[in-house]
This record gives structure tokens, sequence and C-alpha cells, in this order.
């Protein structure tokens, strides 16, 4: 029987202790001797958060075919063990084998949103890792990040030996190779850090040295070491068909989040929203076959027994083989008591059709993102949902008998007006008057609508990496004055408006947006107790005002500054694929209001179709 | 088809609780493949429901849930079947099929045997003596316990749920009365053996190890006490 970690005691005292003893349905099992290298894979959240993420559960699965790797996993202990782990000094361990991770050879950390920079100190912290590569000894293991966060890495730049930029299946096997090549020559850790630098796609911080203006902007950044790069170019898989998949994902004991089967069935998009870093970053948009997909839904519901699929990716509608993939999972599995969810679907004829076969309308909303309440600002935005296309596809779906619709806007956007935020109660409204229009007899009694919008947060790599950010109060009279619209509309007992949290917001620019000082405000506040920060009942804004002080920083350099155009941004060093110019291109034509069309209907050269894949070379097959 | 499943739960799984095992088992129905009934409805569910459900940290040599199936081959298949799929810990030890008219698990559940061993560090200094007080103390006419409730403080007499009490070793062994109607819980009867001796039990002293649960096909007054798994098993 597996030993644990924790003893008996402490796993009754704690809440869910199933979230720290592995043994799962599909956990891989080694053999420590047979191995050579020893890799944690960390989720710096909750067990129920981490376990729900697809990335982490395809690297594990790749790793693992490796008969000379064991990977692991770990994630953050909740508020209530880590408390006991600091008391009785228990060192963090990986669930597999229960070890101790400072015995491992890499920590892979995965970077999906800002909030999660503290969590990442304290899986460190607890697993008694020096918390600063500049710490570190040949005794510890190397630290690397990855994810979305990573093509703005330099907020942490102080405390992972180096990140990964892209897309993880491509280059890590390189890297193995190159740390057994290493030990075996009996080569240092810093031999090590110099031989990785070469590889592409992975960024060393301590081989760059930042030379800064005397306003605090960057004049430049520049290698210090020869093996390092001028430049990162973000690696990707170029045909999906031949990537890694999952085959067996673990199988959790409790309730997870995303506790279901999840089909990706492409990566990227063709949008060009320009407020969204995933769709640029991820360029260009690649899809997977429809037999492949066909084949890894079978095995994957067969490996686990979930009872629930859902499909993956940025913009589902956008998939070629949208309908047979659809249709497939109707008719193979429906029957058999598997429920198909089916997320991020324009509303239309064929997906009206398709959620009223998987779903009970009586129970389900849909949803539309206009992201903006005017026509011009969707056009700056370049998000192309039109107000037509909305109350359409809103009134097709009343007559079939839905009655629930949420609608997501984002306030704060570059060259707002008073009119564009008014506009969001006014789109609202129309929504519901679609659905009044319906004789009484024939609807399902009232409607009922609601409305969120969060706060835009400019991020790196869009076009709008230029623009002014909010700050709180903006963010908040903005949100006051489409709640007072709302109050003036004549449906206004059949609408719903929610607002996100302005605080938090402001934050996750400041670490978005952030260079190498604001290392030293996330040490900071995690050393006076902050901690999962993405969680609202503990997250404590005075924790970060007052770090800000004390640290010298100020927020509003981040957030509220305009940019030059000829600024040097801390994440220049990275080729993410969309090229400066594009970028640059993109910000005057949202200024303009000029909208850009799509990958398929035009290609606006950004960068992208260097990585020889993809939408790009579409036509040409 | 009803079926009767036995099954073990050993290990770091006793971590896991009632309601995910439930969850556990109906993910290992589909992973088997097995032909499992489904309820009627827009979200049909699997027919199959939990003896008696076991306490988090608790490990368990006498589990049992019923489900029924379409079609199936032989119990034989199935226990093999389900065990290609277990998670390490839990075994499925036996499968029974019912007769069409056996009633459900659940409302047959009358007593349960129980085995406890101190955890490390929590045994008593004297063991020896704490375990030989054991026969004193079943001895007794009356077992009371006080329990605090809401109302204030509430005197219970356990002798009566109290089917059997003995040592094997350094192991205590109890027969105790279980189900709906009086459930008793392996602690309670150690606290009432501490509160005799004019002690308090300390937390989370025994590892306590479900053995067996019984329905009784005799009476209130004489008890015939069965093991679930041999109750209104079909004579195909
Ligand atoms: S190069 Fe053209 S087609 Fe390719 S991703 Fe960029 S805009 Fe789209």
């Amino acid at each position: 029987m597996r030993k644990l970690a924790l003893s008996d005691e402490i796993l009754l005292r704690i809440e869910k202790p199933a979230r720290y003893i592995g043994g799962e349905v599909n956990m891989v099992k080694k053999d420590l001797s047979a191995v050579d290298i020893r890799f944690a894979m960390c989720f710096p959240d909750v067990y129920e958060i981490g376990m729900s993420h697809l990335g982490m559960q395809i690297l594990y699965d790749m790793f693992n075919r490796r008969e000379d790797i064991y990977c692991e996993r770990i994630f953050s202990p909740w508020t209530d063990l880590d408390q006991i782990m600091r008391e009785q000094q228990i060192p963090l361990f990986a669930l597999e084998s229960q070890d101790p991770i400072k015995k491992f050879d890499f920590i892979g950390i995965t970077l999906q949103y800002e909030m999660c920079y503290t969590n990442i100190l304290q899986v460190l912290d607890l697993g008694q890792i020096p918390l600063h590569w500049e710490d570190r000894t040949e005794e510890d293991p190397i630290i690397i990040g990855g994810g979305p966060c990573a093509y703005n890495p330099e907020p942490l730049a102080e405390f992972f030996d180096m990140f990964y930029i892209g897309e993880g299946e491509t280059v890590y096997f390189e890297l193995m190779d190159r740390y057994k090549e290493n030990k075996k020559n009996g080569g240092s850790r810093r031999d090590f850090l110099e031989m990785a630098s070469e590889i592409d796609g992975i960024y060393v911080p301590a081989f760059y040295d930042v030379f800064y203006h005397e306003d605090g902007t960057i004049e430049s950044m520049k290698p210090n070491n020869p093996h390092a790069k001028e430049k990162v170019t973000k690696q990707l898989v170029v045909s999906m068909d031949e990537a890694y998949y999952i085959e067996k994902p673990v199988v959790p004991f409790i309730k997870v989040t995303q506790d279901r089967v999840v089909l990706e069935v492409m990566r990227g998009c063709i949008r060009g929203c320009r407020f969204c870093q995933a769709g640029n970053v991820y360029r260009p948009l690649r899809e997977h076959s429809l037999e492949y997909l066909k084949e890894y839904a079978s095995k994957l519901l067969k490996s686990t027994g979930h009872e629930e699929i859902s499909l993956s990716s940025l913009s589902s509608s956008d998939y070629t083989h949208l309908e047979g993939i659809v249709n497939f999972l109707i008719d193979e599995f429906k029957d058999k008591g598997v429920n198909i969810s089916l997320p991020s679907l324009r509303i239309d004829a064929f997906s009206l059709d398709v959620m009223s076969k998987v779903q009970d309308i009586r129970k389900s909303s849909l949803t539309f993102a206009p992201e903006a309440g005017s026509q011009r600002l969707r056009d700056v935005i370049n998000k192309g949902l039109s107000e037509e296309i909305i109350l359409k596809g809103a009134g097709e779906a009343f007559q079939g008998g839905w009655n629930r619709v949420k609608l997501y806007f984002m306030l704060g956007l570059p060259t707002e007006t008073i009119e564009d935020m008014e506009g969001i109660a006014e789109l609202s409204e129309k929504v519901a008057e679609v659905y009044y229009d319906i004789p009484k007899d024939q609807r399902n009694g009232k409607v009922q609508v609601v409305a969120s919008s969060s706060f835009f947060v400019p991020k790196p790599f869009t076009p709008f990496q230029w623009a002014r950010m909010c700050t709180k109060e903006e963010f908040l009279e903005r949100a006051y004055i489409v709640k007072d619209k709302f109050k003036k509309m004549l449906n206004q007992k059949s609408l719903k408006y929610n607002y996100h949290e302005a605080d938090l917001t402001v934050l996750e620019g400041v670490l978005a947006r952030g260079d190498r000082k604001v290392s030293s405000l996330i040490e900071e506040v995690y050393k006076n107790g902050a901690l999962y920060d993405s969680w609202s009942e503990h997250f404590k804004n005075d924790i970060w005002m007052k770090a800000f002080e004390t640290c010298g920083l100020d927020a509003d350099f981040y957030t509220v500054r305009e940019r030059d155009l000829e600024e040097v941004f801390p994440w220049d060093f990275i080729n993410a694929g969309v090229s400066k110019e594009f970028l640059k291109r993109e910000w005057q034509n949202a200024i303009d209001a000029k909208v850009t069309p799509n990958c398929r209907e035009r290609c606006s050269g950004c960068g992208a179709k260097n990585f020889e894949g993809g939408v790009c070379y579409e036509t040409e097959n | 088809m009803k079926l009767r499943i036995k099954f073990s739960k050993q290990g770091p799984v006793k971590f896991v609780g009632h309601l995910d095992i439930m969850r556990y088992f109906q993910k290992a129905m589909r992973r088997a493949g097995i032909d499992i009934k489904y309820s009627e409805g827009f979200s049909p569910h699997q027919i199959m429901s939990f003896a008696a459900p076991l306490g988090v940290g608790l490990t368990s040599n006498g589990e049992y849930m019923d489900i029924e199936v379409n079609t199936m081959e032989d119990c034989k298949t199935m226990v093999s079947q389900l065990n290609e799929t277990m998670a390490d810990g839990i075994q499925i030890l036996e499968c029974h099929m019912l007769d069409e008219r056996a009633k459900n698990a659940m409302s047959l559940v009358a007593a349960a045997d129980y085995t406890l061993t101190f955890r490390e560090g929590k045994q008593p200094n004297d063991l020896k003596a704490f375990l030989n007080g054991l026969s004193d103390f079943m001895g007794q006419e009356h077992i009371l316990i006080t329990k605090k409730t809401k109302k204030g403080e509430r005197e219970i007499d356990l002798k009566a749920f109290i089917y059997e009490l003995s040592i094997h070793g350094e192991t205590i062994f109890m027969k105790i009365s279980a189900g709906s109607a009086d459930n008793l819980k392996p602690e309670l009867v150690m606290d009432a053996y501490y509160q005799w001796l004019g002690q308090t039990c300390p937390e989370f002293a025994f590892q306590i190890q479900r053995e067996e649960v019984y329905g009784n096909t005799g009476d209130e007054e004489h008890r015939v006490l069965v093991p679930l798994g041999l109750i209104g098993e079909s004579l195909e």
C-alpha cells in the first residue's frame, strides 16, 4: 500500500483530504530506480482547479510516455493544510510518490492567470526550495514556467530558472535530453542553463540584463551570456494530429471543476479580436482532423468513464468539421447516458438545433459575448458580432423555447464613450423586446437577460498593448453609468446587470504588464500573507496596496500610463509570432474603428505564417 | 437484473468520502463497459444504491451496493471486469444475482462488524489493562453514555445495540446495530468505555475497519444476522 506524506490525523482534520492522496484512476506509477529524471508538474491553485486543466494533463501524459522520466503532480495546498505544513515544517510533496518536491530534478509550473503568482511562492516555500533562482544550488530542482502568462514572464523573473515560451509539447524532450547529457558529463547547474538557453523557446532570465530610462521605462534588454539569444521565439505544434494527446487522463476522486472529457478541437483563432491575448499568441489556427477527434472521443470516454464530454477551443463555431463532430457525439454517445456540452458556439440555426438535442432548454441559457455595447466599439475591438446577429439568434432561440440569455461585456475598452456604456443596457433591453414581441400565448413566461461586464486589462501581444488602462475609480464610474441606464429601461424587471471586482483588475493589469521590478512586489505581498488572490474570499487588497509603498512601486506606472509607440516593453524580447508592425497596424485600425477581416476571409499578414502551417496555408492545400 | 456487489476499501482511498465513492463507481461502470440500467428522463442516471455510507477515514472489507443491469455474462465475469478498472485499494469481492423482488441493500441493513486498533501514539499507557477492562464494561446491565445535545445533556443506553464486543490480540471487535433505525457508530461505543473509565477518548484514537454488514432474517426478538450478500439471492 502506498505510504502517504501526511499522517491520518492531519488528513482527518482538513477539508477534502482526497486532494492530497493521489492514487486516482489512471495515475501513473513508476519504479523510481528505473527513471533518470523526476519532473513535478505544478498547477499553483487548489487541486479541483488544477486537475481541470487540459494542458497539464497533456504534458503529464506526454512526459510519462518516456520511460526515463517520471512526471508527478503538485497543487497548492488549501489554506487549512498550508497552515499545518508551516507549523509542522512538512515539506510539500508530489501526489504520486508522496516524496518531497525538493528532491526532484524539475518543477514545471503552469502560469494560467496572474492572480496565482503568490501561490507559486507558496509552492516553492512549502517545498523548501529557495524562492530566488540566485539562491538555488546544485541540490535544488530547476524551476521552469510555461503557459499563457509566460508571454510576459518578467514579473516572475527572479523566481524562475527558465521559462518556456509556447506550447509545451514541442521542445520539452530536447530539454530533458540536454539535462541528462549534462548530468552524465558532470556539468553544473549553470552549464545546463547555458545549454538550455540555446534551445528555441527557452528563456533564462539570469542571462539577460535590463537597462532603464530615468522615467522607469526600459531602455534595453540585452543578453549577458553568449549562449542566450537576443530574441526568444514562441514554439508551437504545427500539425495537430501528430501532437501528443492524452489517452488516459487521471480521473479525480473528488468533484473537480471540469469533471468531464475535454476534446480539444483546434488551437488558435481566426477572429482577431483586438483585446484577446490568446487569439493573438496562439496564431495561427490549427485544426484536428475529424477522424482524429472521433477516435479520441471514444478512447477518452472509455478510459475515464466520465459521463460528459465537451469540446474545447477559442471559438468552436469556426471548426471546419463542427457539424461532423457534434453529430458523431450525439449519434454515438447520447443514448449511453453521456452528456454533451458545447461551450462557445455561435447562436444560429445549427447550434440551436444541436442544443435542443443535448440540453434541457428550460434549464439552459443562451450565451452571447458582444463584449461592447455599441457597433462602433465592437468595430474598435474587432468583434464581428453585430446587433442584428444577436437579435436574430435570440429571436430564433425564443421561438425554440429558450427564455434565458446571458450577455458578456467588457468595460474600460479603449475609446469607450458614455454611449458605448449605455449601449450595454440598450442591447439587453432590445433582446428582451424581441422576446416580448412574441405573442403571449406562444412564449414561455418571462424572459431573463443577465448582462455581466468585466473590466478590461490591455494584455501583452495584443494591439491594445499600447492602450491606457482605467483606474479603479474610472472602472466603477463606468459600471455605475451602465447600472443607471439599466434602471431606465422599460423591461428592467427582466434585466439583470453584474460587474466584476475592480481591485483585482488593477492588480491583474500590474502583473500582466509588469517588468522585473514587480518581482519584489509579489514577494512582499506573499510574505505578508497574500495567497489564493484569485479567490475573492481570500483576496486582501490592502496587503497589495501597502506593498506598492514598501517596494517603492507605482501601480499607475504599469496601468494608466499612456505608452509611446516606440516604448520598449518588458516582453519585447519574445517573438510571439504576431509582429510588432502588425500589432501597431491593428492599434491604428482600432482607433479608426476599422474592422479587419478574419484569417479565412483575408490574411492580414500578422507574421504567424512563419510557423508554416495552420490556417495560413488552408487555401493552398 | 438486480445485482448485489460487495467490495473492500483499503489504504489511502479511505479518505475518499461516500458521495465521491458513488461517483467513482458510476465512472467505473462505464470504464468496465457494464450494461447498467439507466433511469428514464432528460438526465438519466445509473440504477445504483449503496447499503450504508462509510465515514471518511474508515477502511472496510464489507461494503455493498446494488445495481441493475440490462445484460451480463455471469457474476464471475462481472467481478473481473470491474476489478480491471479499480483504483488501488478498492476491490470487488463478490457479485450476487438477486431475486427480482429482493429488497434493496439499504433497507436491509441491521448490524455491522467493526474492528478497531489504536493509531500509533494513541495507545493508553497500559494497553493490556485497557483491553481487559472491556469485558467488565460489557457486563453492565446498562451501558450509559452522556451526550451533549442542543437541549442540554442526554443519557443513552447502548446496551441493546451492542451485540458482541471482544478482544483479539490488540484488536477490538464489535458487532453492533446499524441501519436507518438504530445506527450505532463504533466510536460512540469507545467513547462510552472511556467515560466509564473516567477518561476522554483521544481524538482520532482508532483506525476503524468495517468487516461485514448484515441483514436480519429473524425478527426483533430473535435476530438472525446474515451477510447482505447472502440475502435475496436468486436461485437460478
Ligand atoms: S499570417 Fe494571415 S492567415 Fe496566418 S494567422 Fe496571420 S493573419 Fe491569419
